[in-house]
Protein backbone atom coordinates (compact mmCIF):
# COMPACT_ATOMS: atom_id res chain seq x y z
CA UNK A 1 0.00 0.00 0.00
CA UNK A 2 1.73 3.61 -0.87
CA UNK A 3 2.52 5.32 1.97
CA UNK A 4 2.88 9.59 1.74
CA UNK A 5 6.31 10.86 2.77
CA UNK A 6 7.12 13.82 3.40
CA UNK A 7 10.83 15.24 3.35
CA UNK A 8 13.43 18.14 2.64
CA UNK A 9 15.27 17.75 -0.06
CA UNK A 10 18.25 20.59 -0.99
CA UNK A 11 16.82 22.99 1.24
CA UNK A 12 12.83 22.23 -0.45
CA UNK A 13 10.44 20.51 1.35
CA UNK A 14 8.66 17.84 -1.21
CA UNK A 15 6.55 14.73 -0.62
CA UNK A 16 5.61 12.01 -2.23
CA UNK A 17 3.61 8.75 -2.49
CA UNK A 18 5.55 5.55 -2.22
CA UNK A 19 5.42 1.82 -1.56
CA UNK A 20 7.21 0.64 0.92
CA UNK A 21 9.55 -1.18 -0.65
CA UNK A 22 10.74 1.76 -2.60
CA UNK A 23 14.27 2.78 -2.39
CA UNK A 24 14.90 6.15 -2.09
CA UNK A 25 17.67 6.66 -4.01
CA UNK A 26 14.29 5.51 -7.12
CA UNK A 27 12.13 8.18 -5.37
CA UNK A 28 14.94 10.88 -5.82
CA UNK A 29 15.54 9.64 -9.39
CA UNK A 30 12.21 8.92 -10.59
CA UNK A 31 9.83 10.76 -7.96
CA UNK A 32 11.65 14.10 -7.84
CA UNK A 33 13.77 13.35 -11.06
CA UNK A 34 16.95 14.16 -9.46
CA UNK A 35 19.09 12.12 -11.69
CA UNK A 36 22.43 13.46 -10.69
CA UNK A 37 22.15 10.59 -7.59
CA UNK A 38 23.35 6.92 -9.55
CA UNK A 39 22.50 3.54 -9.52
CA UNK A 40 25.79 1.42 -10.33
CA UNK A 41 25.30 -1.63 -8.67
CA UNK A 42 22.54 -3.89 -7.03
CA UNK A 43 24.44 -4.65 -3.76
CA UNK A 44 25.28 -1.71 -2.20
CA UNK A 45 28.79 -1.85 -2.77
CA UNK A 46 29.44 1.08 -5.05
CA UNK A 47 28.16 4.09 -3.72
CA UNK A 48 27.19 5.67 -6.69
CA UNK A 49 24.40 6.56 -5.03
CA UNK A 50 25.80 7.84 -1.95
CA UNK A 51 23.81 11.02 -0.60
CA UNK A 52 23.14 13.02 2.64
CA UNK A 53 20.58 11.88 4.89
CA UNK A 54 20.29 14.05 8.25
CA UNK A 55 24.03 15.24 7.31
CA UNK A 56 25.64 11.58 7.04
CA UNK A 57 26.89 10.22 3.69
CA UNK A 58 24.36 7.09 3.69
CA UNK A 59 24.00 4.88 -0.02
CA UNK A 60 20.58 5.80 -0.77
CA UNK A 61 19.83 2.25 -2.44
CA UNK A 62 20.28 0.94 1.61
CA UNK A 63 17.52 2.82 2.70
CA UNK A 64 13.74 2.82 2.01
CA UNK A 65 12.21 5.91 0.59
CA UNK A 66 9.79 5.66 3.84
CA UNK A 67 12.71 5.33 6.18
CA UNK A 68 13.48 9.49 5.04
CA UNK A 69 9.97 10.50 5.68
CA UNK A 70 10.33 13.49 7.86
CA UNK A 71 14.09 13.47 7.17
CA UNK A 72 16.37 15.99 5.14
CA UNK A 73 18.02 14.85 2.17
CA UNK A 74 20.83 16.29 0.32
CA UNK A 75 21.56 15.24 -3.44
CA UNK A 76 25.19 16.52 -5.47
CA UNK A 77 22.21 18.99 -7.23
CA UNK A 78 21.80 20.93 -3.80
CA UNK A 79 25.78 21.35 -3.05
CA UNK A 80 26.54 24.05 -4.98
CA UNK A 81 25.36 27.99 -4.01
CA UNK A 82 23.98 29.24 -6.85
CA UNK A 83 26.49 29.58 -9.47
CA UNK A 84 29.54 28.81 -7.19
CA UNK A 85 30.45 24.85 -6.70
CA UNK A 86 30.73 23.10 -3.41
CA UNK A 87 34.96 23.37 -2.73
CA UNK A 88 34.73 19.47 -3.16
CA UNK A 89 33.05 19.92 -6.47
CA UNK A 90 34.93 22.86 -7.65
CA UNK A 91 38.65 20.49 -6.24
CA UNK A 92 37.18 17.69 -8.50
CA UNK A 93 37.07 19.84 -11.68
CA UNK A 94 40.12 21.80 -11.24
CA UNK A 95 42.25 18.44 -10.62
CA UNK A 96 40.07 16.19 -13.06
CA UNK A 97 39.18 13.95 -10.13
CA UNK A 98 36.67 11.63 -12.92
CA UNK A 99 37.28 9.74 -15.80
CA UNK A 100 33.96 8.88 -17.31
CA UNK A 101 31.81 10.65 -14.40
CA UNK A 102 29.53 8.07 -13.47
CA UNK A 103 30.88 7.63 -9.93
CA UNK A 104 31.30 11.31 -9.26
CA UNK A 105 27.68 12.22 -7.70
CA UNK A 106 28.53 9.23 -4.94
CA UNK A 107 32.19 10.32 -4.68
CA UNK A 108 31.65 13.82 -4.44
CA UNK A 109 29.19 13.07 -1.50
CA UNK A 110 31.13 10.59 0.26
CA UNK A 111 33.61 13.07 0.57
CA UNK A 112 31.68 15.55 2.08
CA UNK A 113 30.81 13.12 4.73
CA UNK A 114 34.40 12.11 5.24
CA UNK A 115 35.99 15.56 5.84
CA UNK A 116 32.60 16.65 8.03
CA UNK A 117 33.75 14.01 10.40
CA UNK A 118 37.86 14.48 9.62
CA UNK A 119 38.50 18.02 8.01
CA UNK A 120 42.15 17.23 7.79
CA UNK A 121 42.64 13.43 6.56
CA UNK A 122 45.58 12.02 5.51
CA UNK A 123 45.85 10.40 2.01
CA UNK A 124 45.54 6.93 3.70
CA UNK A 125 42.45 8.20 5.82
CA UNK A 126 41.08 9.24 2.20
CA UNK A 127 41.56 5.94 0.65
CA UNK A 128 40.49 4.01 3.97
CA UNK A 129 36.85 6.60 3.75
CA UNK A 130 36.59 6.11 0.13
CA UNK A 131 36.17 2.27 0.39
CA UNK A 132 32.54 2.72 0.10
CA UNK A 133 32.73 4.09 -3.30
CA UNK A 134 34.38 2.28 -6.34
CA UNK A 135 35.70 3.93 -9.76
CA UNK A 136 34.98 1.58 -12.44
CA UNK A 137 38.00 3.50 -14.67
CA UNK A 138 39.82 3.33 -11.43
CA UNK A 139 40.64 6.79 -11.22
CA UNK A 140 41.74 6.48 -7.72
CA UNK A 141 44.80 9.14 -7.60
CA UNK A 142 42.80 12.51 -8.87
CA UNK A 143 39.74 11.03 -6.84
CA UNK A 144 42.00 11.24 -3.56
CA UNK A 145 43.91 14.57 -4.57
CA UNK A 146 40.76 16.29 -5.14
CA UNK A 147 39.73 15.25 -1.82
CA UNK A 148 42.84 16.45 -0.35
CA UNK A 149 42.85 19.50 -2.10
CA UNK A 150 38.75 20.35 -1.17
CA UNK A 151 40.55 19.77 2.94
CA UNK A 152 43.17 22.33 2.45
CA UNK A 153 40.90 24.89 0.33
CA UNK A 154 37.89 24.50 3.01
CA UNK A 155 40.27 24.64 6.09
CA UNK A 156 39.86 27.84 8.03
CA UNK A 157 36.61 28.27 5.63
CA UNK A 158 33.09 28.63 7.38
CA UNK A 159 31.44 25.72 6.25
CA UNK A 160 29.73 26.79 2.38
CA UNK A 161 25.37 26.39 3.64
CA UNK A 162 24.04 25.02 -0.03
CA UNK A 163 20.45 26.50 -0.04
CA UNK A 164 20.00 24.18 -3.55
CA UNK A 165 16.58 25.90 -4.22
CA UNK A 166 17.59 26.31 -7.83
CA UNK A 167 18.93 22.81 -8.64
CA UNK A 168 15.88 21.18 -6.91
CA UNK A 169 12.75 22.40 -9.06
CA UNK A 170 9.41 22.93 -8.52
CA UNK A 171 6.54 21.09 -7.64
CA UNK A 172 6.40 17.89 -5.45
CA UNK A 173 7.52 14.65 -7.33
CA UNK A 174 4.99 11.51 -8.56
CA UNK B 1 16.11 -6.44 -8.33
CA UNK B 2 12.93 -4.83 -6.38
CA UNK B 3 12.46 -6.12 -3.16
CA UNK B 4 8.83 -7.78 -2.90
CA UNK B 5 5.75 -5.63 -1.89
CA UNK B 6 5.80 -5.36 2.29
CA UNK B 7 4.02 -3.88 4.51
CA UNK B 8 5.61 -1.04 6.78
CA UNK B 9 5.13 -0.01 10.29
CA UNK B 10 6.95 2.69 12.14
CA UNK B 11 5.52 2.66 15.43
CA UNK B 12 6.93 5.28 18.33
CA UNK B 13 7.12 3.12 21.26
CA UNK B 14 8.27 -0.27 22.21
CA UNK B 15 5.09 -1.66 23.61
CA UNK B 16 3.65 -1.21 19.76
CA UNK B 17 7.04 -2.75 18.31
CA UNK B 18 6.47 -5.84 20.65
CA UNK B 19 2.09 -6.16 19.87
CA UNK B 20 3.02 -5.50 16.23
CA UNK B 21 5.43 -8.34 16.54
CA UNK B 22 3.16 -10.69 18.25
CA UNK B 23 0.35 -9.87 15.85
CA UNK B 24 2.04 -11.26 13.11
CA UNK B 25 1.01 -11.48 9.83
CA UNK B 26 -2.63 -12.59 9.20
CA UNK B 27 -1.70 -14.99 5.98
CA UNK B 28 1.41 -16.57 8.25
CA UNK B 29 4.23 -14.07 6.45
CA UNK B 30 7.15 -13.53 8.23
CA UNK B 31 7.27 -10.01 10.23
CA UNK B 32 10.72 -8.86 10.59
CA UNK B 33 12.45 -6.21 12.70
CA UNK B 34 14.07 -3.37 10.41
CA UNK B 35 16.98 -1.18 12.32
CA UNK B 36 19.62 0.35 10.09
CA UNK B 37 19.09 -1.80 7.22
CA UNK B 38 22.43 -2.45 5.93
CA UNK B 39 22.24 -5.89 6.02
CA UNK B 40 18.32 -6.29 5.95
CA UNK B 41 17.78 -4.00 3.01
CA UNK B 42 20.45 -5.73 0.47
CA UNK B 43 18.55 -9.63 1.17
CA UNK B 44 15.32 -7.69 0.30
CA UNK B 45 16.55 -6.57 -2.93
CA UNK B 46 18.08 -9.76 -3.71
CA UNK B 47 14.65 -11.46 -2.72
CA UNK B 48 16.37 -13.90 -0.45
CA UNK B 49 14.57 -12.17 2.40
CA UNK B 50 10.75 -11.53 1.77
CA UNK B 51 8.90 -10.26 5.15
CA UNK B 52 4.88 -9.74 4.53
CA UNK B 53 6.29 -6.83 7.09
CA UNK B 54 8.83 -4.68 8.29
CA UNK B 55 8.83 -2.82 11.62
CA UNK B 56 11.28 0.02 11.81
CA UNK B 57 12.58 0.67 15.17
CA UNK B 58 13.89 4.52 13.70
CA UNK B 59 11.08 6.29 15.69
CA UNK B 60 11.36 4.33 19.16
CA UNK B 61 13.88 6.58 21.31
CA UNK B 62 14.00 4.55 24.05
CA UNK B 63 16.26 2.25 21.79
CA UNK B 64 19.35 4.61 21.23
CA UNK B 65 21.98 6.09 23.65
CA UNK B 66 24.66 5.20 25.52
CA UNK B 67 25.40 5.09 29.28
CA UNK B 68 27.48 3.27 32.02
CA UNK B 69 26.37 0.86 34.25
CA UNK B 70 28.19 -0.41 37.10
CA UNK B 71 31.44 -2.41 35.12
CA UNK B 72 30.14 -1.89 31.84
CA UNK B 73 28.46 0.61 29.09
CA UNK B 74 25.25 -0.23 27.72
CA UNK B 75 24.62 0.51 24.63
CA UNK B 76 21.01 1.16 22.96
CA UNK B 77 20.17 -1.50 20.35
CA UNK B 78 18.96 1.12 17.94
CA UNK B 79 22.31 3.34 18.53
CA UNK B 80 24.16 3.27 15.30
CA UNK B 81 28.16 2.35 14.89
CA UNK B 82 28.98 6.04 14.21
CA UNK B 83 27.23 6.77 17.43
CA UNK B 84 29.03 4.53 19.36
CA UNK B 85 32.57 5.02 18.65
CA UNK B 86 31.54 8.85 18.62
CA UNK B 87 30.97 8.30 22.39
CA UNK B 88 34.01 9.49 25.00
CA UNK B 89 32.66 6.68 27.25
CA UNK B 90 32.99 3.79 25.23
CA UNK B 91 36.58 5.18 23.49
CA UNK B 92 37.38 5.36 26.97
CA UNK B 93 35.93 2.01 28.67
CA UNK B 94 35.34 -0.18 25.93
CA UNK B 95 38.38 0.97 23.16
CA UNK B 96 37.76 -2.90 21.20
CA UNK B 97 33.98 -1.81 20.44
CA UNK B 98 35.83 1.52 18.86
CA UNK B 99 38.97 -0.50 16.87
CA UNK B 100 36.11 -3.21 15.53
CA UNK B 101 33.59 -0.90 14.43
CA UNK B 102 35.90 0.97 12.07
CA UNK B 103 36.56 -1.93 10.60
CA UNK B 104 32.89 -2.55 9.88
CA UNK B 105 31.77 -2.42 5.92
CA UNK B 106 32.58 1.28 5.08
CA UNK B 107 31.61 5.01 6.45
CA UNK B 108 28.41 4.92 4.42
CA UNK B 109 27.25 1.49 6.23
CA UNK B 110 28.88 2.59 9.67
CA UNK B 111 26.57 5.88 9.85
CA UNK B 112 23.46 3.85 9.41
CA UNK B 113 24.50 0.43 11.11
CA UNK B 114 23.58 -0.53 14.53
CA UNK B 115 25.19 -2.20 16.74
CA UNK B 116 22.05 -4.33 17.87
CA UNK B 117 21.23 -4.79 14.25
CA UNK B 118 24.34 -6.74 14.06
CA UNK B 119 24.34 -8.95 16.63
CA UNK B 120 20.16 -9.88 16.14
CA UNK B 121 21.24 -10.81 12.40
CA UNK B 122 24.14 -13.01 13.47
CA UNK B 123 25.68 -12.92 10.62
CA UNK B 124 28.74 -15.94 11.01
CA UNK B 125 30.97 -13.01 9.27
CA UNK B 126 29.69 -10.02 11.41
CA UNK B 127 32.43 -8.23 13.86
CA UNK B 128 30.23 -7.53 16.56
CA UNK B 129 29.24 -10.76 17.55
CA UNK B 130 33.05 -12.22 18.21
CA UNK B 131 33.37 -8.64 20.08
CA UNK B 132 29.95 -9.16 22.58
CA UNK B 133 31.25 -12.69 23.20
CA UNK B 134 34.82 -11.45 24.34
CA UNK B 135 33.35 -8.30 26.34
CA UNK B 136 31.00 -11.29 28.08
CA UNK B 137 27.99 -9.06 26.73
CA UNK B 138 24.82 -9.16 28.19
CA UNK B 139 21.72 -8.98 25.55
CA UNK B 140 18.74 -7.43 26.73
CA UNK B 141 15.39 -8.37 25.15
CA UNK B 142 11.46 -7.75 25.56
CA UNK B 143 8.94 -9.33 24.39
CA UNK B 144 5.29 -10.52 25.05
CA UNK B 145 6.50 -12.12 28.08
CA UNK B 146 8.46 -8.97 29.02
CA UNK B 147 12.39 -8.21 29.55
CA UNK B 148 14.81 -11.38 29.74
CA UNK B 149 18.88 -10.94 29.64
CA UNK B 150 20.64 -13.33 27.42
CA UNK B 151 24.72 -13.91 27.61
CA UNK B 152 26.40 -13.28 24.23
CA UNK B 153 27.53 -17.39 24.60
CA UNK B 154 23.77 -18.60 24.63
CA UNK B 155 22.62 -15.72 22.22
CA UNK B 156 24.35 -16.74 18.83
CA UNK B 157 22.89 -20.48 18.24
CA UNK B 158 23.71 -21.38 14.23
CA UNK B 159 23.94 -19.07 10.76
CA UNK B 160 22.21 -15.97 11.30
CA UNK B 161 19.62 -17.67 13.95
CA UNK B 162 19.77 -16.15 17.74
CA UNK B 163 17.83 -17.44 20.55
CA UNK B 164 15.79 -14.18 20.28
CA UNK B 165 11.75 -15.71 19.96
CA UNK B 166 9.96 -14.00 16.45
CA UNK B 167 7.80 -11.94 18.92
CA UNK B 168 11.03 -10.31 21.08
CA UNK B 169 12.87 -7.25 20.43
CA UNK B 170 16.78 -6.76 21.17
CA UNK B 171 16.39 -3.54 22.91
CA UNK B 172 19.88 -2.72 24.49
CA UNK B 173 23.63 -4.47 25.25
CA UNK B 174 25.83 -4.38 28.31
CA UNK B 175 29.27 -4.83 27.29
CA UNK B 176 32.22 -5.39 30.00
CA UNK B 177 34.50 -2.46 30.54
CA UNK B 178 38.04 -2.86 29.95
CA UNK B 179 39.61 0.53 31.52
CA UNK B 180 41.53 -1.64 34.25
CA UNK B 181 44.64 -2.04 34.73
CA UNK B 182 46.45 -4.51 33.16
CA UNK B 183 43.56 -5.05 31.10
CA UNK B 184 44.56 -4.86 27.30
CA UNK B 185 42.02 -6.12 24.10
CA UNK B 186 42.78 -6.39 20.37
CA UNK B 187 40.60 -7.18 17.49
CA UNK B 188 42.28 -9.05 14.21
CA UNK B 189 40.34 -9.21 11.25
CA UNK B 190 41.62 -10.92 7.49
CA UNK B 191 39.03 -8.96 5.72
CA UNK B 192 36.82 -10.51 2.49
CA UNK B 193 38.54 -8.11 0.21
CA UNK B 194 35.34 -7.16 -1.87
CA UNK B 195 32.44 -7.54 1.04
CA UNK B 196 34.74 -6.02 3.79
CA UNK B 197 33.29 -8.34 5.82
CA UNK B 198 35.44 -11.28 7.88
CA UNK B 199 36.47 -14.20 6.68
CA UNK B 200 37.90 -14.73 10.17
CA UNK B 201 37.59 -12.29 12.77
CA UNK B 202 39.12 -12.80 17.07
CA UNK B 203 38.43 -9.78 19.15
CA UNK B 204 40.73 -10.40 22.63
CA UNK B 205 40.61 -9.12 25.86
CA UNK B 206 43.63 -9.95 28.11
CA UNK B 207 44.34 -9.52 31.95
CA UNK B 208 47.94 -10.17 32.93
CA UNK B 209 49.15 -10.22 36.49
CA UNK B 210 52.17 -7.60 37.96
CA UNK B 211 54.76 -10.15 36.30
CA UNK B 212 53.31 -10.05 33.17
CA UNK B 213 51.83 -13.72 32.82
CA UNK B 214 48.28 -14.11 32.02
CA UNK B 215 45.61 -13.48 34.28
CA UNK B 216 42.51 -14.47 32.78
CA UNK B 217 41.77 -13.62 28.80
CA UNK B 218 38.63 -14.48 26.77
CA UNK B 219 38.42 -14.82 23.01
CA UNK B 220 35.54 -14.18 20.49
CA UNK B 221 35.61 -15.86 16.88
CA UNK B 222 33.35 -15.12 14.05
CA UNK B 223 33.62 -15.91 10.79
CA UNK B 224 35.40 -19.44 10.90
CA UNK B 225 32.10 -21.51 12.27
CA UNK B 226 28.53 -21.09 11.41
CA UNK B 227 27.98 -18.48 14.42
CA UNK B 228 30.41 -16.43 16.62
CA UNK B 229 32.20 -18.70 19.91
CA UNK B 230 34.37 -18.76 22.61
CA UNK B 231 37.77 -20.40 21.95
CA UNK B 232 37.70 -21.67 25.89
CA UNK B 233 40.21 -23.87 25.19
CA UNK B 234 42.88 -20.99 24.39
CA UNK B 235 41.68 -18.84 27.22
CA UNK B 236 42.40 -21.97 29.28
CA UNK B 237 45.47 -22.83 27.69
CA UNK B 238 47.19 -19.61 28.42
CA UNK B 239 45.58 -18.44 31.87
CA UNK B 240 48.76 -18.31 34.06
CA UNK B 241 51.29 -18.60 31.37
CA UNK B 242 53.87 -16.09 29.68
CA UNK B 243 52.65 -15.31 26.36
CA UNK B 244 56.36 -16.21 24.54
CA UNK B 245 56.11 -18.08 20.84
CA UNK B 246 56.00 -21.50 21.94
CA UNK B 247 52.94 -21.15 24.34
CA UNK B 248 51.02 -19.29 22.28
CA UNK B 249 51.39 -21.56 19.16
CA UNK B 250 50.66 -24.81 21.68
CA UNK B 251 47.90 -22.77 22.66
CA UNK B 252 46.10 -21.54 19.76
CA UNK B 253 46.05 -25.10 17.74
CA UNK B 254 42.75 -25.57 20.15
CA UNK B 255 40.94 -22.36 18.72
CA UNK B 256 38.69 -24.34 16.69
CA UNK B 257 37.44 -27.15 18.64
CA UNK B 258 33.89 -27.59 18.73
CA UNK B 259 33.21 -24.93 15.79
CA UNK B 260 31.27 -26.52 12.70
CA UNK B 261 33.89 -24.98 10.48
CA UNK B 262 32.35 -22.92 7.13
CA UNK B 263 34.33 -23.78 3.78
CA UNK B 264 33.02 -21.46 0.53
CA UNK B 265 34.47 -20.95 -2.93
CA UNK B 266 36.57 -18.03 -0.99
CA UNK B 267 37.59 -19.84 1.82
CA UNK B 268 38.09 -23.68 2.84
CA UNK B 269 37.55 -24.59 6.10
CA UNK B 270 41.31 -25.53 6.85
CA UNK B 271 42.03 -22.12 5.55
CA UNK B 272 39.82 -20.46 8.19
CA UNK B 273 40.95 -23.06 10.70
CA UNK B 274 44.61 -21.49 9.93
CA UNK B 275 43.40 -17.96 9.92
CA UNK B 276 41.81 -18.34 13.10
CA UNK B 277 44.96 -20.06 14.87
CA UNK B 278 47.00 -16.77 13.21
CA UNK B 279 44.35 -14.24 13.98
CA UNK B 280 44.59 -15.56 17.73
CA UNK B 281 47.74 -15.23 17.96
CA UNK B 282 48.01 -12.00 17.05
CA UNK B 283 45.22 -10.35 18.96
CA UNK B 284 46.73 -12.37 22.22
CA UNK B 285 49.79 -10.20 21.75
CA UNK B 286 48.30 -7.16 20.35
CA UNK B 287 46.12 -7.21 23.34
CA UNK B 288 48.90 -8.12 25.88
CA UNK B 289 50.84 -5.21 24.24
CA UNK B 290 48.13 -2.78 25.43
CA UNK B 291 47.49 -4.16 28.81
CA UNK B 292 50.96 -3.38 29.88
Amino acid sequence: MRQTIRLKVNGVERQGEVEPRTLLVHFLRDGLNLTGTHVGCDTGQCGACTVLLNGDAVKSCMVLAVQADGAEVRTVEGLAVGDAYHPIQQAFWDLHGLQCGFCTPGMIMAAVGILKRNPNPSDEEIREQLEGNLCRCTGYQNIVAAVRKAASDMQGQPAAQPVGASAAGGASGE
Amino acid sequence: MYATDFAYHAPASLREVVALLQQGDPNGGEVKVLAGGQSLIPLLKLRMAAPAALVDLRNVAELRGISEEGDGVVIGAATTYFQTIDSPVVQRRCPLLVQAISQVGDPQVRARGTVGGSLAHADPAGDLPAVAVALDAELRAVGPNGQRTIAAKDFFVDLLTTSLDPAEVLTAVKFAATDRPHTGTSYQKHRHPASGYAVVGVAAVVMLNDDGTVQAARIGVTGAGAHAARASGVEQAIAGKTLDDATLTSAVASVTDGMELMSDTYASSEYRAHLARVLTKRALLDAAARAR
